[in-house]
């Protein structure tokens, strides 16, 4: 898009929101659906198990919850990234931004460490089905990390050009509640497979 | 955002009809793709019809022309009917009607309808399109990958889809297919609630554009669940997981070497809690549709308009909650099919209310008789034979006797075929002209309707008859068991049927092609309507209206007393009103 055409202010929105806020709120609205599908598929699986291994005993509980701690801090920077938007403050924008980007990372490094930890004992997602749900949801929720991660990847560029663009506070905030949604599903993931 | 205030620079031929980003092209690129969609669709159904009223005769004309592994001489073997049958399912549904109803005549019909210049959110609606065309194309190319189709219905109930060859590319292209449904809810919720005109309240909405957000609302949130249970049987299959195997599974004589510990009837759940709000996202754009038609050729306001917008609120949270009257025979809890029974009887009161009201508001009308109008008043009827047989499948005792006969094929082809079907026809002649810019022909469309009304009720009326005999709907040779004998002849009556129901397509077709190039030219507002999509030119151009509209009275304001004429369109302010 260029800029002097999208440059034209938003028309007026019947809801005081903009197209696209709305638009990020519905499709997080999807997200939980698609999410709570699987936590019910986990309770009815678990449910009808005749045996269920202990999460601690067969996860590294430190790692979960270092990776925890990870995405809670990146959520913080997340936020800051969007007030430095609102302080029209470019250098820390990028800061905060860039962290929260280098968090991911982190995130997805020692998820990665973890998963092939189990591969090199040979378990996989046809182990047993609480494998499979562990790797399903764990790696669907990657994939959640590593869109969200690109998503703020191409604000961190495109943020060079269109500083001053009308629409560009909106996207980062439409970035950041998806982020912070990726980060409460881990919150829910990290008990459900490591601590119950 | 749009580029509608800033003039419009030519655009390449690319741009402008096949990657578009305007609603209204992207609307005719999946009115013509759902058609042929719908017309694949039929075909295959016609070879299963041939199958089933003379088992093991070759088929006629194209017999030869099919694959001898699936078809040797001619002869349809039971993995291509079952091939057929999913397939024939998964397309009408999935590639044919929800495209047609929601996608095609939502994205041209709904921004128009609200004053809008575009969709909120163009480039996500072109996506939405490729998605869908590109999951369509993998869903019917399925037939020559290795595999072949699938084989194990639309429901692709769990163990048996765990198995049979041709379900991984059904699963890989729903998940692209429930994708682009699930950009494009989001993308109408988003229009529909942030770009009315100024004055277009929500009680001023037309009921096409209430029908269209409550739709959207049920995409939104009963996909998700069809989407992560595709994703989980598509683990099973591929990364050989469990979740819908059970513990000690055997097949065909051997254990199968899973870990099992997952639920078959788990997938029945996930399944039909998307399945039976689809019943309704099938079902509500062409009730929308019947009402606009309704007011316009009645020349006076909806009965009930409150009514009508109210019950399909209930039909929409209702929807959640009836799902598991698919599954009263699967073995689960005789108590929580108790539950669904009551939520079903229930759901049925909102869908006689819309009903009612339609009749309703012919009373006292000046009826015209036009081509929309004859669909439209067909549909009233003919969808209350199919709502009416459903109250026996909802029963859970009348259930047991009925579940998978063809008397269940009966109901929902009359709800789905001489319901949405039939409204959507009607749809077609009733834009046709804000579309191209000219009329259908007249003549032809009655009688594209008269053989198509009549021919549908000679295809599924028959298969209550063999439905309450007890025929099961499975046999691919009815014939085999002596019971079903007394059948056989409905079976015919029902194939000779739809063979004419596919000839009476002819008509309708050509008259579309026909009107497109050489078609009678027509006005802004043939139908001396007055809603806001006939405030502006035929076909709209790009962007829509010369300036923004603005709305000062309620959608169907037609014989207002004292005005000078009986329409009042929705945008023309009046002192009067």
């Amino acid at each position: 898009m260029t800029t002097a055409a999208a440059a034209a202010p938003p028309s007026e929105f019947r809801t005081g929101l903009t197209n696209a806020k709305l638009g990020v709120w519905l499709f997080l609205a999807s997200e939980v659906m698609l999410f709570a599908t699987l936590f019910t598929t986990y309770i009815v699986l678990r449910l009808g198990a005749s045996e269920w291994p202990r999460g601690w005993e067969v996860l590294n509980v430190p790692l979960g919850f270092t990776n925890t701690l990870v995405l809670i801090v990146s959520s913080v920077t997340m936020v800051m990234a969007y007030a430095k938007c609102w302080d029209r403050d470019y250098k820390g924008f990028r800061i905060y931004l860039g962290v929260t980007i280098a968090l991911g990372f982190v995130f997805l490094g020692i998820k990665s460490f973890e998963w092939a930890a189990k591969f090199r004992v040979h378990h996989f997602p046809s182990t047993s089905i609480y494998y499979a749900l562990y790797f399903t949801m764990t790696g669907l929720h990657g994939l959640h990390v590593i869109c969200g991660m690109i998503v703020n990847g191409a604000l961190f560029v495109l943020s060079k050009k269109e500083w001053d663009h009308p629409l560009f506070m909106g996207r980062v905030e439409g970035s950041g509640l998806f982020w912070h949604f990726v980060d409460i599903v881990w919150i829910f993931l990290f008990p459900t497979f490591y601590l119950l | 955002m749009s580029d509608a205030q800033h003039g419009h620079a030519p655009q390449s031929f690319w741009r402008r009809y096949v990657f578009a980003t305007d609603h209204k092209v992207i609307g005719l690129q999946y009115f013509f793709t759902s058609w042929v969609f719908l017309l694949v669709g039929f075909s295959m159904v016609l070879l299963m019809r041939w199958e089933l009223a003379y088992p093991g005769v070759p088929i006629p004309l194209v017999g030869r022309l099919i694959s001898p592994l699936l078809a040797p001489g001619g002869i349809m073997t039971g993995e291509l009917y079952n091939s057929l049958g999913a397939m024939h399912g998964t397309l009408m549904i999935f590639l044919g009607i929800v495209p047609l109803g929601f996608a095609a005549f939502g994205n041209y019909i709904l921004p128009l309808q609200i004053g809008a210049d575009d969709m909120a959110f163009p480039r996500i609606n072109m996506a939405s399109y490729w998605l869908y065309f590109v999951g369509g194309i993998l869903m019917l190319s399925s037939f020559i990958l290795p595999g072949g189709a699938a084989q194990s219905g639309w429901t692709s109930y769990a163990p048996l889809a765990e198995f049979n060859p041709g379900q991984t590319t059904w699963l890989v292209s729903m998940v692209l297919i429930i994708t682009s449904s699930l950009l494009g809810a989001i993308n109408f919720l988003t229009t529909g609630i942030n770009m009315r005109a100024p004055g277009l309240s929500l009680f001023r909405l037309p009921v096409f554009v209430w029908a269209q957000l409550v739709t959207s609302v049920l995409l939104l949130l009963a996909f998700p669940p069809l989407e992560a249970a595709a994703v989980l049987q598509l683990m099973d299959r591929v990364l050989h997981t469990s979740f819908f195997i059970p513990a000690g599974l055997v097949v065909l004589g051997t254990k199968v070497a899973a870990s099992g510990g997952g639920s078959p009837l788990l997938w029945e759940h996930l399944f039909w809690f998307l399945g039976h709000p689809e019943v309704y996202v099938l079902l509500l754009p062409a009730m929308g549709i019947v009402c606009e038609i309704i007011a316009a050729n009645t020349r006076k306001p909806l009965h009930g308009y409150k009514i009508i917008v109210f019950s399909m609120l209930a039909i929409g949270v209702l929807s959640f909650v009836v799902w598991a009257h698919h599954m009263f025979v699967s073995g689960m809890s005789p108590m929580l099919g108790n539950f669904f029974l009551v939520t079903t009887m229930i759901i049925s009161v909102p869908s006689v209310a819309i009903l009612t009201s339609m009749i309703y508001s012919l009373q006292g009308g000046s009826i015209r008789f036009t081509v929309p109008m004859l669909f439209a008043l067909a549909f009233m009827p003919l969808f209350g034979i199919g709502g009416l047989t459903g109250l026996p499948l909802g029963l859970t005792v009348t259930d047991i006797y009925l579940h998978d006969t063809y008397y269940i094929i009966g109901h929902f082809h009359y709800v789905v075929v001489t319901g949405s079907i039939i409204a959507l026809m009607g749809g077609v002649y009733h834009w046709f002209p804000k579309w191209f810019g000219r009329k259908m022909n007249d003549f032809w469309g009655k009688v594209h309707f008269w053989g198509s009304v009549l021919a549908m009720n000679g295809v599924f009326f028959p298969m209550f008859i063999i439905g309450l005999q007890g025929q099961s709907r499975r046999l691919y040779d009815p014939t085999a068991q002596l019971h079903n004998l007394p059948g056989q002849p409905w079976h015919i009556v029902s194939t000779i049927s739809a063979g004419l129901l596919m000839l009476f397509q002819l008509p309708f077709v050509i008259n579309v092609i026909h009107g497109i190039f050489w078609g009678e030219k027509t006005e802004e507002n043939p139908w001396k309507a007055t809603t806001l999509e006939w405030a502006c030119p035929s076909p709209p151009p790009h962007g829509n209206f010369e300036k923004p509209p603005r709305v000062y009275h309620d959608p169907y304001g037609y014989s207002v007393p004292g005005y000078r004429q009986d329409w009042l369109p929705q945008n023309v302010e009046w002192e009067g009103a």
